[in-house]
């Protein structure tokens, strides 16, 4: 057995578990019922999901240059995920998108009190 | 080999189809605007996959295309759902501005002749006018 098989091995289960986030995120997407927890489902294929694809394909590609491109691909998608979640959360909560029955705890809200009150 | 991608290519589909019907269905648009994402990301994944059968390195700079133009899209929707106050997204005409301005001198200006003229009549002014 060579390390050349072995690489293709330690990429085909990487590749799978890749595609396995990326369906559970498509079933918590539809199935969950509010925004929040679909962002949190959302989530999941986007860092440790595209994450695994990519060592994978790095696995498999195994030259210089396209695994530097894809540790770019990764760096890219951690800086911006964060960003892309805080602003759909942030316009979600100020138009009422989220359910309160569903949350355990609300700091968001108890904070905005607070600072209404110490406003007065 | 040839089962792995036969299963990789199974699940990305299944889930970018479930990902699609809640696109469909969505009750609002930010709803909508995840599950897009999340095709994208899918999109993304089935590019990588495809370039691990072929064994392509060209195809890499589609990955960090893909993974920057998802992120400009739904920050842009988000930023057109969320509400704003009204008129304040506007850009302001000239006369708009100029009105604005003199209605807040305006004030100032009446506010000052308050203060010193309730100096002159009720010889300092009541303890509330300090404080504000």
């Amino acid at each position: 057995m060579s390390w050349d098989t072995v690489a293709d091995v330690a990429s085909a289960i990487c590749m799978l578990g890749g595609a396995f986030l990326a369906f559970a995120a498509g079933v918590g997407v539809l199935k969950f019922p509010d925004l929040l927890s679909r962002m949190h489902a959302g989530t999941k294929p986007q860092v440790l999901g595209l994450v695994l694809v990519l060592i994978g394909l790095a696995l498999r590609l195994r030259s210089g240059g396209a695994v530097w491109a894809l540790v770019l691909v990764a760096i890219f998608q951690m800086l911006t995920a964060p960003v892309a979640a805080h602003m759909v959360g942030r316009a979600g909560y100020r138009t009422g998108k989220v359910r309160r029955d569903l949350l355990v705890v609300d700091e968001l809200t108890e904070d905005l009190e607070e600072a209404e009150n110490d406003d007065r | 080999m040839t089962w792995v991608i036969a299963v990789c290519g199974v699940l990305l589909t299944i889930g970018v189809g479930f990902a699609i019907v809640r696109a469909e269905k969505g009750p609002s648009i930010l709803d909508r605007t995840v599950a897009l994402d999340i095709v994208v990301t899918t999109m993304i994944a089935a590019v990588a996959l495809y370039a691990a059968i072929e064994r392509r390195t060209d195809v890499v700079p589609v990955l960090v295309v893909l993974s920057l133009v998802g992120f400009v899209g739904s920050v842009t929707v988000a930023r057109f759902a969320s509400v704003e106050p009204e008129g304040e997204g506007r850009v302001r005409t000239r006369e708009e501005v100029a009105a604005e301005d003199a209605a807040r001198r305006e004030a100032e200006e009446e506010a000052e002749r308050r203060r010193i003229s309730g100096t002159d009549e009720e010889n300092g002014g009541g303890a509330e006018g300090e404080v504000r």
